[in-house]
């Protein structure tokens, strides 16, 4: 940390206390970025699985990976530019978090990774992220479902942002320091994801009857699939059991009370949905997908695919 | 059918003049939102500068676009938002006897005297 006062600092020009001497210098705006795992310990902790953590490490990128792509593809498609923007940002936070958690996923069980041709210059958490197939992501079906309208993927962001905010909370205290350093970095970027969707639903229930029908109805098509992410996988449950995971039905109480003041706020009757069905009881974070997540992976995956040797 | 059914500016979708009478009242939502002007303090600066305009349905919905569209880059510590029509600004008519006045009066600038090493921002 540089700081004006230093002795070393330079009084021959009075600007040098404007310039922060970190590096990436070069930019006129915009510097001192952070990293987000810098000093932290990535061996596994005593009593951690590998392939345990691996999965869970699955579980959460997966979500987030697959949430960015759906809000990468409202580029050139919102209704105002600077929403569009804000939609590309929250993506991008997400993609962030996916990167993190698909390279932890590597480094804790290298098995995970697609086995590529010799000489692919293609990062771990690339390969797991272009070259895996459908039945081997671990995402929520909340988060694969189409976009639908404006106020479809609202609801839909904001069912998973309150979810993932109070998970990534109680995740700073995780035995992993990755996860742990993961989640510290997630929980500003989510905060900001789940003030936005609350703000537009709060926006879009009190606009006009147009806005609040459609409101309803996206309502309507994403409660189902809440549910199924407050169902604890058994990975997540053993992992929970070690401290390095939480499990997630506990995370329920507080998001249902998020709701409820986000609901009231909105004029809105607080959701009520039939789950939708599992599949001999097993959903997204087994494999089981909606049809959506074929489409998506299709388009995601297909470039990368086509040229396993590419160098980006 | 009348010829302004068809008239160029219903064709592109332009906005109805005066003579068009709009068909809801002044209460009903305006489909463009007003503009906002956003400066934005950055880490290496002292002020708050000019970076930008956007469009945004209230103050807060304008802080947050701000947020999203200048400070992307980790350029900023702080953000201002004003609607650009409540800015009063000097006229590029009124430019010489605004400015040209000051032009030369090198009296009134401190270059007469020696400013100490240790005073920063000056």
């Amino acid at each position: 940390m540089h700081t004006a006062n230093d002795d070393t600092t330079d009084h021959d020009s009075a600007y040098s206390g404007l310039v922060d001497l970190d590096e990436h210098d070069q930019w006129a705006f915009g510097t001192s970025f952070d990293d987000p795992l810098a000093g932290v310990d990535t061996t596994l902790a005593d009593g951690i699985d590998g392939a345990d953590l691996a999965t869970y490490c699955l579980m959460l990128g997966d979500d987030a990976l697959i949430c960015a792509q759906r809000l990468t593809q409202w580029c050139a498609h919102a209704p105002e530019l600077e929403e569009e923007v804000a939609l590309a940002n929250i993506g991008l936070d997400l993609l962030g978090q996916a990167r993190l958690l698909l390279a932890r996923a590597a480094a804790a069980d290298p098995s995970v990774v697609p086995a590529l041709p010799v000489g692919s210059p293609v990062p771990a958490e690339d390969a797991l992220a272009f070259f895996r197939d459908e039945s081997d992501f671990r995402c929520l079906r909340l988060v694969e479902l189409d976009n639908g309208d404006f106020a479809c993927s609202v609801v839909r962001l904001l069912a998973f942002s309150a979810h993932r905010l109070a998970l990534l909370a109680r995740l700073r205290a995780s035995r992993d320091p990755v996860l742990a350093a993961v989640a510290a970095k997630g929980v500003k970027e989510v905060t900001y994801h789940r003030d936005y969707a609350a703000r537009w639903l709060i926006t879009l229930a009190q606009g006009t009857d147009e806005s609040r029908r459609r409101t309803t109805e996206a309502i309507a098509l994403v409660w189902p699939y809440v549910a199924e992410m407050f169902d604890p996988h058994p990975v997540e449950k053993r992992l929970a059991a070690a401290e390095a995971a939480v499990d997630s039905s506990t995370v329920r109480p507080e998001f249902d009370a998020v709701m409820t003041e986000i609901f009231t706020a909105a004029g809105l009757p607080h959701p009520q949905a039939v789950a939708a069905a599992r599949v001999g009881g097993r959903a997204g974070r087994d494999g089981i997908h909606t049809e959506a997540l074929g489409f998506l992976l299709a388009e995601m995956q297909s470039v990368a695919r086509a040229h396993p040797t590419g160098r980006w | 059918m009348n010829d302004n059914t068809f008239s160029a500016e219903s064709v592109h979708g332009a906005a109805p003049g005066d003579a068009v009478p709009a068909d809801h009242d002044a209460a009903a939502i305006d489909a463009d939102w007003p503009l906002y002007e956003v400066f934005v303090r950055g880490k290496r600066g002292l002020n708050h500068v000019h970076v930008g305009s956007l469009h945004a349905a209230d103050d807060q919905m304008a802080l947050r676009h701000a947020r999203d569209v200048y400070t992307r880059r980790n350029e900023g510590v702080s953000i201002w938002v004003v609607r650009a029509d409540a800015i009063t600004a000097s006229s590029p008519t009124e430019k010489d006897p605004f400015f040209a006045p000051s032009g030369d009066k090198v009296y009134r600038h401190p270059t007469f005297y020696s400013i100490p090493d240790n005073v920063p921002h000056m």
